[in-house]
């Protein structure tokens, strides 16, 4: 056991109490909230701005908040935000140009990036953020930015209690239960006494903010709860993934009719990529302004479901739904592995869910592997 | 601005249309003596007389071709610009006004008009790339001014304008906002529609009306699947597809496999 881990039991005052240490070591506090009908993450000050006694149901294309009537502050799955909004803005503007007779003049236009405070990030978010981390730090050339606001943030982890409708954590091993990379992790707990939350630290900062909460010691009650909760959400996860060899069934199938039949369904909105907390593709768009004198280089998120994505001179490499779809998969699913060491899904469920007509990841593989001549009944 | 010799002449033409896009240059407050300062505008009936003269470099073209006037009209307009941008719906799938295509233009005439023997006209509302050959098309009804001054920016240091052709999904993620097909069950055409407006209706808890028309590679009848799904009847989705684009092939198919 490290000497900054430690656990406490604390209660609704408590996590406001968590809410206002963060704030006063000048984090900016994000957390979920509800805003048009969904739970979303945004920055907030009081506890009562988390989505109390509401849950979500989800379905592929599907989503609805659903009262409950315990009173949970945390009792629903991962909305349609993931932390990636903030730690790799969608926009962001890279450098300024400024024409002054013959010199060109450029400014570094990134702004001083914020401190973040997260409040209630799943097991799936932290792998994922893990994920990322890798992708933009992980060698030598690192995204400056994404470094930055990365190492100035704070993460109150959450062990979840409710799994939601397209959630499959558990099958890529990335769930429900948060083991590492956080300051703090939190359990909320409903039962075997009173409406309060275990506590744990997993940072030297971590243990110092737990510090200051009003707080009790831990008794064994507590702890059992607190894995019953865990266990209760692993045994409930609405998908799974079929527990197979994935790179080597989507690599040996890359002429599957399946890729034609997801081609007919699949809209190429991109909402999956949009979605996915793993998916990193961005683009660069320059900009100039009227008088000739000013130029601007900004990126923004791009998705491999769009044409320009693939645009080499002359035309697009991937014009057809079916190139795009099977791109998409086999990098998450597959090539990931190789590149970064590890699959790019981490189960979250969003791309089911956020897709318009529900397009369901863990049921495509399903069926290439019940058809594959060579998968053919070794997954379950 | 240091660019070296003359303005560039732009001019801007009117066809079959309301005048909606060349408002949003009008609109364009903030921008109008920039670009006044960066380009000659050489004609511009909505903003200011003026005589057609000589060649245009650029040539903004606003509105469908509904009459064999028009039809004329666009071949010498073509003859005269360097470059030709269309900007609107009008112009680039033939507008509101190509809802003749799927009725009898004489009955319409017959209704609308005391006197239809003065009335002559096409049985059909067509794009101006039906024409002649188009340069770059600018979507929307109206045109986002904002979009407007990047074509005339990129046009002004020849560059590709930035108007990405894909869904108008990808603005409701970047701007964050909750999909109102998912979460509301309202019926939305964003993931069959072209980004340019920012995501605006979605932002209002409404659905994509589809004013940009086709985004690229559009999937029309997965998409009709899904809004049956959500409780849209058959002649609701034949109207949902007939609106300021109803001309652009995508639509126009897919209303048309509603017909039956
Ligand atoms: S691929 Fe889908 S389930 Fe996997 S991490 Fe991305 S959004 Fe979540
Ligand atoms: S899988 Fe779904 S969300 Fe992804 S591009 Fe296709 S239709 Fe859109
Ligand atoms: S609201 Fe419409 S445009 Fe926005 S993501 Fe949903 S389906 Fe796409």
């Amino acid at each position: 056991m490290d000497d900054y881990n430690d656990t406490a039991v604390i209660t609704s005052e408590g996590l406001q109490c968590l809410i206002e240490a963060l704030l006063n070591r000048s984090y900016q506090v994000v957390g979920p909230q509800i805003r048009d009908q969904a739970i979303v993450y945004d920055t907030l000050t009081d506890i009562d701005q988390l989505p109390q006694g509401w849950s979500d149901e989800q379905d592929g294309g599907h989503y609805r908040l659903r009262p409950r009537a315990d009173g949970a502050y945390f009792g629903y799955a991962v909305g349609p935000h993931s932390w990636k909004r903030f730690l790799y803005p969608p926009h962001q503007s890279l450098w300024q140009a400024n024409k002054d007779g013959d010199r060109l003049y450029f400014k570094d236009e990134r702004p001083d990036p914020p401190r973040f405070a997260f409040l209630g990030v799943r097991a799936c978010e932290l792998n994922a953020i893990a994920i990322q981390d890798r992708v933009f730090m992980g060698d030598a050339y690192s995204d400056p930015d994404y470094q930055a606001r990365r190492e100035g943030t704070f993460i109150v982890a959450l062990n979840c209690s409710e799994a939601g409708g397209t959630c499959f954590c558990a099958s890529m091993a990335c769930g429900p239960e948060v083991k590492t990379g956080f300051d703090l992790a939190l359990t909320e707990l409903l039962n075997e006494g009173p409406h309060r939350f275990l506590v744990e630290s997993g940072s030297p900062a971590g243990l110092e903010v737990m510090a200051e909460l009003p707080r009790r010691n831990t008794t064994r009650a507590d702890l059992q709860a607190a894995w019953a909760v865990v266990e209760n959400t692993r045994r409930s996860m609405g998908r799974t993934m079929p527990d197979t060899d994935i790179p080597a069934l989507l690599l040996d199938n890359l002429t599957h009719p399946r890729w034609d039949d997801v081609a007919q369904r699949c809209l190429s909105c991109a909402n999956c990529t949009m979605v996915c907390p793993t998916c990193f593709c961005s683009t660069v768009e320059d900009s100039s302004d009227l008088a000739g004198t000013t130029a601007e280089r900004h990126r923004r998120w791009d998705s491999c479901f769009t044409a320009d994505f693939s645009y080499l001179h002359g035309g697009s490499v991937r014009q057809s739904t079916r190139s795009r779809y099977r791109q998409w998969m086999t990098h998450k699913l597959a090539t990931w592995v190789e590149q970064f060491g590890s699959s790019g899904c981490v189960g979250c469920g969003r791309c089911i869910t956020w897709c318009p007509v529900g397009i369901d990841l863990t049921e495509e593989v399903r069926a290439i592997h019940d058809t594959s001549p060579k998968g053919k009944g070794e997954a379950r | 601005m240091n660019r070296p010799g003359r303005k560039p002449r732009l001019a801007v033409w009117k066809f079959a249309s309301c005048d909606g896009c060349q408002l949003s240059f009008l609109d364009c407050e903030d921008e109008l003596l920039d670009i006044a300062g960066a380009v000659d505008i050489a004609y511009f009936p909505e903003a200011m007389r003026g005589p057609i003269r000589g060649t245009y470099d650029v040539s903004l073209v606003e509105g469908s071709i509904t009459t064999a006037g028009d039809a004329k009209r666009i071949q010498r307009v073509r003859q005269r610009s360097r470059t030709l941008v269309t900007i609107g719906a009008c112009a680039t799938a033939g507008g509101i006004q190509a809802l003749r295509n799927f009725a009898d233009i004489d009955a319409f005439v017959n209704v609308v008009y005391a006197s239809p023997e003065y009335i002559a006209t096409l049985a059909t509302s067509t794009a101006i790339a039906d024409h002649v050959p188009v340069d770059f098309e600018l979507r929307g009804c109206p045109i986002n001014k904002v979009q407007l001054v990047e074509v005339i920016s990129a046009f002004l240091c020849g560059r590709r304008p930035v108007t990405p052709a894909h869904s108008v999904c990808i603005e409701c993620k970047l701007r964050g906002t909750v999909c109102v097909m998912v979460a509301h069950g309202t019926p939305c055409l964003g993931p069959v529609t072209h980004a340019g407006c920012g995501a605006l209706c979605p932002g209002y808890n409404r659905g994509c009306y589809g004013c940009y028309g086709p985004k690229e590679n559009t999937n029309l009848p997965a998409l009709s699947g899904q809004l049956a799904t959500l409780g849209m009847t058959r002649p609701e989705r034949l109207r949902f597809y007939r609106s300021f684009n109803a001309g652009a092939a995508p639509f126009q198919e897919e209303s048309q496999r509603h017909e039956s």
